[in-house]
């Protein structure tokens, strides 16, 4: 059989097992739709947190990125997990015990502000649909390489997936295709790792393989530093930027991963508070088997590809390999503009070099997407990589959809405009949102704005100057007040959202930056994607000096706040 | 604002705001001082093929954030039940 109906056969079958899935798990209230009946059970909760945590991007790109920013890239690695230390502790278990549905009506009770409410629904907006669009691209990206089909047949059939489960089942039918869709994903990203790894250095393990040997008896990573060093690279190994750069990076990410509502509302699903507790280590279980495996990929995939293309030494005339004797898998790859060859010298051989007279071009995501191929694995991997692809943007994008759609139903609607609408109304309109977000997202997807390579540091930057701090002083400091947190949120996110526009451009418009994004001219060389964590300071600091500057908050207030520190009132108590 | 449930929350969470506290320095220090700030000073300590700072920043710090959450839970499990606001 060839690779193309092999592709055909497997991503149809695991998009029967979701539709499958969103006949069985269809909401019928509010509570199953918002927040699947909250009968989720923590592992599986874990699991479906993953899913909707790890995006295209995470699997197609990360290992791709790990590959060429080497030790530079433990940012992400520690960023993107550590956050889930901070929601296990801070967050996900008094927001359970609050038992609402979503993150801004928790902020709009506990600071007894709709303006709050307001504020928090328009980060959580903001933040969720910037992320959105790179998932229905990636959607749409993984069929056109996989399937070959074109880019719109692609972003619409994800879409209508997609719809069909989302809009049947909300939250319910939601967790249910993410479990299904954690597993596609992480068998695809983790067989291809163990075979390039047993290949490499004899060592199934990939988390292991990468501290491994290769044959010769040298570690791979000191290998990798000498044959990057030969071609004129910096070492994998070394640290290349500011020191005090990576902490904010590394923190900024922390505090963003765990101010992510489509990541929070996750821990609304669970049955109890100590439910929630264990759910985010589950969560960080599962994560962390693709993220661990990420490094080793990713060093791995940019070694062979390093010797595929300069077998021999540098300095030697015929050290670079001939064009005409490049791998099938090569072939393949050029196809599709991920490798891109121009042979500079004429001398029909690739020089793979850092500098001008590099003649390869290379594209991240070949680390990932070409591994099979390089790995010589059976056509039904090649097939499972696709799938995978597609379910961890389809997962992540029905998440982040929830999210827009449940802000607009229930704390618009229902909570500002139309307090009075009856449930079935509600549910209604919880579904006509989740369909017009799903049109939204599609349209986006498909004319991207321009500044959609740099959503990732706006929706990060919004989740851990604005939202971030707001939820943990609302259960830590009973003395925040209304003003406080709001005067908090709006300083962090302007400081943040000036900060970022300032090196990119106002509202990312070409050319309207104020300085150009070097090292050179940021503060204290803090890059705009590591400014979150000043914003967050900017934000505890200005909530906590206007709290104690106006009224505090009223008794009922700082009842909730004592209510939502303990799972349960103590038995004594509830005798009388 | 007095009764003995008030005090006895107010144990409780001084008690878990103590758990968090030191959950919360192992965090810093294996990922911000293990893997990046102190990782010249560990310099000499080989990790297969590199050193011990860049295991931690690329594969330990992970490692540790999972077993400190477990053990968070486990921990807090026990206080629930200690001052008896355990929901089961």
């Amino acid at each position: 059989m060839d690779l193309q109906t092999l592709t055909y056969i497997v991503v149809g079958f695991t998009f029967a097992l979701y539709i499958g899935i969103a006949i069985w798990a269809k909401a019928s209230s509010t509570g199953e739709f918002y927040a699947a009946g909250r009968g989720v059970h923590p592992v599986a909760n874990g699991m479906a947190t993953a899913a909707d945590w790890m995006s295209a991007a995470s699997f197609i790109s990360m290992a791709g990125l790990i590959a060429f920013k080497g030790y530079d890239a433990s940012i992400f690695l520690m960023g993107w997990t550590g956050g889930y230390v901070l929601l296990a502790m801070l967050l996900a278990p008094y927001l359970r015990k609050f038992g609402k549905f979503t993150v801004p009506e928790f902020i709009g009770d506990r600071y007894y502000s709709q303006t709050a409410r307001i504020v928090a629904v328009i980060c959580l907006i903001v933040a969720s649909i910037t992320y959105v669009i790179g998932q229905m691209k990636g959607i749409g990206v993984a069929f056109s390489r996989f399937l070959e089909t074109e880019f719109e047949t692609g972003l619409f059939t994800g879409m209508a997936i997609v719809f069909i489960y989302a809009v049947l089942g909300g939250m319910k039918g939601i967790t249910y295709t993410q479990i299904a869709q954690y597993c596609v994903l992480i068998f695809a990203y983790t067989v291809p790792a163990i075979f390039i790894s047993l290949n490499l250095t004899g060592n199934p393990i990939p988390q292991l393989g990468l501290w491994g040997s290769l044959e010769d008896g040298t570690p791979l990573l000191q290998k990798l530093d000498a044959t990057l060093v030969e071609l004129g690279f910096a070492q994998y190994t070394a640290q290349k930027g500011g020191t005090l750069n990576m902490v904010l990076y590394t923190f900024s990410l922390m505090i963003g991963t765990a101010g992510l509502p489509h990541v929070i509302i996750r821990f609304f699903t669970v049955p109890k508070v100590r439910d929630a507790r264990a759910s985010a280590g589950w969560a960080l279980v599962f994560i962390g088997i693709l993220y661990t495996t990420a490094p080793a990929v990713g060093s791995m995939a940019f070694y062979n590809l390093a010797k595929t293309v300069q077998p021999g030494p540098v300095a030697a005339a015929d050290g670079a390999l001939q064009y005409e004797a490049r791998p099938q898998w090569f072939k393949n790859w050029e196809t599709t503009g991920l490798l891109k060859f121009e042979d500079m010298n004429n001398d029909g051989r690739i020089q793979y070099r850092k500098g001008g007279d590099n003649e390869l071009k290379v594209d991240r995501d070949i680390m990932v997407l070409a591994n099979p191929e390089i790995a010589k694995l059976p056509n039904w991997v090649i097939a499972l990589v696709a799938a995978g692809g597609l379910a961890a943007a389809l997962s992540t994008a029905a998440g982040l959809l929830l999210a827009i759609s449940t802000a607009i139903s229930h704390d618009l609607l229902k909570g500002i405009f139309m307090p009075s609408i009856s449930e079935k109304n509600e549910l209604l309109a919880a579904r006509l949102a989740m369909a017009g977000a799903i049109m939204v997202a599609g349209y986006l997807g498909l004319n991207p704005p321009g500044f959609a390579a740099q959503v990732v540091a706006l929706a990060f930057g919004l989740a851990a100057s604005s939202i971030f701090p707001a939820l943990m002083m609302g259960i830590f400091n009973k003395n925040i007040n209304n003003t406080g947190a709001v005067v908090g949120m709006l300083a962090g996110l302007d400081s943040t959202l000036l900060y970022i526009f300032w090196f990119k451009g106002w509202f990312f418009i070409p050319g309207t930056a104020m300085a150009a994004n070097t090292t050179a001219n940021h503060f204290l060389g803090i890059a705009p994607e590591a400014f979150g964590a000043v914003g967050a300071m900017i934000n505890f600091a200005s909530a906590i000096i206007v709290s104690k500057m106006t009224a505090p908050p009223p008794e009922h207030i700082q009842h909730l706040v004592e209510d939502i520190r303990v799972p349960k009132v103590s038995g004594s108590a509830t005798d009388h | 604002m007095s009764s003995p449930q008030d005090t006895s929350g107010q144990a409780y969470w001084k008690a878990n705001i103590r758990l968090v506290s030191i959950h919360l320095v192992a965090w810093a220090f294996v990922s911000y001082f293990c893997g990046i700030i102190l990782r010249p000073v560990f310099s000499g300590i080989a990790v297969g093929g590199a050193d011990l700072g860049f295991w931690f920043a690329q594969q330990g710090a992970m490692l540790v954030f999972i077993v400190q959450i477990f053990i968070y839970a486990a921990q807090m499990n026990k206080l629930d039940r200690e001052f008896d606001v355990h929901e089961d």
